[in-house]
């Protein structure tokens, strides 16, 4: 210390202390400034927070205010709209809004999709998380990404100009417009989110599970089967759900192929026309502003959103809810 | 203790009676049905692979072979026409243009903050951990909405915006505007236009009055001479400028760049909105798992030296998350390309021939000029759909490689 004390010369202390002085008597921003910044930008990040709830709120508060608009028009009736099976909005004198006509178009339609995307999605994810080299991988994946990436009126168009074809060829009962057409377009068109979901389930599943059984002797099947998929089995079903969610709203496919008259068949080679599919013909046709047929477009639109949500909700619920934890 | 003991010598000694040994009553299974269980389903596994691999391959194939020999310059340069050798998609691609650069301009900065909220800004009691879950799971719903429904908002919020600014009329008019002006315009007996102002366009179009004034086709004011029919008609320039009592005038309207009006209408800016509606939850969900990747020790050093919440993000967390909220951003936008519905929804299918001039132009994308095309009878315009479908998986692909690009270049280990 003492030594320390006698190397520090007159001059370099006051140096020192000058140095010192101007440090601590620099111009500081005030922190009342900085504190009212953050609080600004705080407000700012929370105001764009509660924006996707206003969301959500303009959209319920819309589609119920013209819903109930519809429901107090003449000629419409809760028995009619609940109760009949019959969807005639436009033509003639004898209007009926008998959404189930709608409805069983879109769950034709849905069910045909989920046919090819589940399974094959399914599958898929297995062989890519368990079975897949990674030169496969790196073929399939962008593969899959690419397919994913394609607009809907694209397979619209390879619906109505490549799979109708082939199906007419197979069978001749198969009219221009059909169910299954749009259905195997709406099954591709879900096997990349079905197999991606999937696939992060799967990847969940620790190593120590698989490693377990595959010293008890198991086979890469066994594995898969009776150890991943069991544990991974939350985040599979809440990937089957929210597939089923994006084929229920999925829009342009089924206005190309699916056709343009509400029936209520479970035949997939006749015409059905889903819910979305009647928005578009709404929409793209001459239909006045305030009609009761305009009017019938927002209650369509409150039954497929009420569809959708409720398999969103319980998709991300099962997720959460059931999600087998590992340490 | 004791009983143990005796029933381990019974068992024991049940072994021992046993002629063939303590191992009899386990089976063994031969591991072969397993293994060929296990090979079957690697080449179930393999087949159903390829099949997504050639439904890929179908898909291009059958798009390419119906789509190449209408690919022509013609489709660059040229609208909509009726004629399918002269039509082509220029409009479109302008109207894509501006709806998704608009639609980037509204959805980032909104979706980014959300996410930074979320992410960056622990809550800070019971009501803000409420209030953030239910924003999470509210995003997560949004992000299952149909994107017709969005449409369906759009076109009561956002075109009509709940008729609380009044309606248009037929002839224009109604709702607030700016950046546009109304004219009635006459023919003149000399074969000229002349156009008269029209101060309030909700009145019917004005009828010819002797001094009227008017603008001619080079902008200079001059004044009308009305005559009724009978009268002899003047000789010279006078001719220009008059009208017979009865001429009847037609409305026409010349618009700024700046024109912009309440109700918002069918035009762009409306598109721009509700897209943004439908990429909104994308952009979050994207946002925050880069954002979540961001290893904290980088958070801890900042906030260590000092540095309030928001100087973490904006030096530390925002700039090593960049890559991956660009990569985010990127694909939503290919997404936001691609969306038909909503703006189907919006903007009907109308015929637009020019690109868009001002936020409220009537306007049509891409894959709505293709949706069109698509549903026509005539076998030229599905060609011509194919080869605009050709265009578009172009653009949408070239932005998937430029998001790649972006993961790999950027993208540093950050741990």
């Amino acid at each position: 210390m003492t030594s320390a004390d006698s190397l520090v010369t007159p001059t370099w202390r006051g140096d020192l202390d000058d140095r010192v002085g101007k440090y601590l008597g620099r111009s500081q921003r005030s922190l009342k400034l900085v504190r009212g910044q953050e609080t600004v930008i705080y407000a700012m990040l929370i105001a764009s927070g509660l924006f996707s709830l206003l969301i959500t709120g303009a959209i319920i508060y819309v589609l119920a205010i013209e819903t109930i608009a519809f429901f107090r028009s003449d000629g419409v009736t809760f028995a009619n709209f609940f109760g009949s099976t019959t969807w005639n909005p436009l033509l003639g004198g004898t209007k009926s809004f008998g959404i189930w006509a709608l409805v069983c178009g879109t769950m034709l339609v849905t069910a045909i999709a989920m046919l090819i995307a589940l399974p094959l999605g399914l599958i898929t994810a297995i062989y890519l998380s368990e079975y897949a080299p990674r030169r496969v991988r790196n073929v399939l994946k962008p593969v899959l990404e690419v397919l994913a990436g394609v607009p809907t009126v694209v397979y619209g168009f390879f619906a109505l100009m490549t799979i109708t074809p082939i199906l007419q060829w197979l069978h001749s009962g198969f009219s221009v417009y059909n169910a299954a057409s749009a259905g195997i377009a709406v099954g591709i068109l879900c096997l990349p989110t079905v197999c991606s979901l999937a696939e992060d389930a799967l990847q969940a599943v620790p190593r120590g599970l698989r490693e377990g059984a595959y010293g008890l002797g198991a086979t890469r099947f066994d594995v898969s089967v009776k150890v991943v998929v069991p544990a991974a089995l939350s985040g599979i079903i809440s990937a089957f759900l929210l597939a089923i969610a994006r084929a229920v709203g999925e829009t342009m496919i089924v206005a190309l192929a699916a056709g343009s008259l509400a029936q209520a068949t479970l035949d997939p080679r006749q015409q059905v026309q889903t819910m979305t599919g009647f928005m578009v013909q709404m929409a793209s046709g001459d239909v006045s502003n305030y009609g009761t047929e305009y009017y019938s477009m927002y209650a369509v639109a409150f039954t497929l959103f009420i569809m959708t949500l409720a398999l969103t909700m319980v998709g991300n619920i099962v997720r959460r809810r059931f999600r087998e934890t590992y340490e | 203790m004791n009983q143990s003991e005796e029933s381990e010598t019974q068992l024991r000694s049940g072994y021992e009676n046993d002629p063939k040994g303590p191992l009899a009553s386990i089976q063994l299974l031969s591991g072969e049905p397993r293994r060929k269980l296990d090979a079957r389903f690697r080449w179930l596994c393999v087949t159903i692979a390829a099949i997504s691999v050639l439904v890929l391959i179908g898909l291009l194939g059958s798009i390419l072979l119906q789509g190449v020999p209408s690919l022509s310059l013609k489709l660059l340069t040229s609208g909509p026409e009726p004629d399918p050798s002269e039509a082509g998609i220029r409009p479109a691609i302008f109207g894509t243009l501006w709806v998704c650069s608009l639609c980037a301009l509204f959805t980032l900065p909104i979706g980014v903050a959300t996410a930074i909220l979320l992410e960056e800004y622990q809550p800070r009691n019971r009501y803000g951990r409420f209030i953030y879950s239910v924003i999470q799971l509210n995003i997560s719903n949004l992000a299952g909405v149909p994107s017709v429904v969005y449409g369906l908002l759009g076109l009561t919020a956002f075109v009509s915006m709940f008729g609380l600014f009044g309606s248009r009329t037929s002839q224009g008019g109604g709702g607030l505007e700016i950046g546009v002006r109304y004219y009635d315009q006459f023919f003149s007996e000399g074969m000229r236009s002349i156009l008269v102002p029209v101060s309030d366009p909700s009145q019917s179009v004005s009828k010819p009055v002797d001094g009227m004034q008017g603008i001619d086709t080079s902008g200079n004011p001059v004044a009308l001479k009305v005559i009724s029919i009978g009268d002899p008609l003047p000789i010279g320039d006078e001719l220009q400028y008059t009208l017979f009592d009865d001429a009847e005038a037609g409305r026409i309207t010349k618009k700024s760049w700046y024109h912009f009006s309440l109700p918002l209408g069918r035009g762009v800016l409306t598109g721009a909105l509700t897209l943004m509606l439908v990429i909104l939850p994308v952009i979050i969900i994207s946002s925050q798992e880069a954002l979540r990747a961001v290893p904290s020790s980088l958070r801890d050093g900042a906030l260590g030296l000092g540095s309030t919440p928001w100087q973490v993000v904006w030096h530390v967390t925002l700039p090593s998350a960049m890559p991956g909220i660009l990569t985010g951003a990127i694909l939503a936008m290919s997404r936001a390309i691609g969306e038909t519905a909503p703006i189907l929804i919006i903007a009907g299918i109308v015929y637009i021939s020019r690109a868009p001039q001002n936020l409220m132009d009537d306007f049509t994308v891409m894959p709505l000029q293709i949706f069109n095309w698509i549903s026509r009878p005539q076998e030229e315009f599905h060609s011509l759909a194919a080869a605009g479908i050709i265009l578009l998986l172009g653009i949408l692909l070239s932005f998937n490689a430029l998001a790649v690009l972006i993961r790999q270049k950027l993208h540093k280990p950050l741990s």
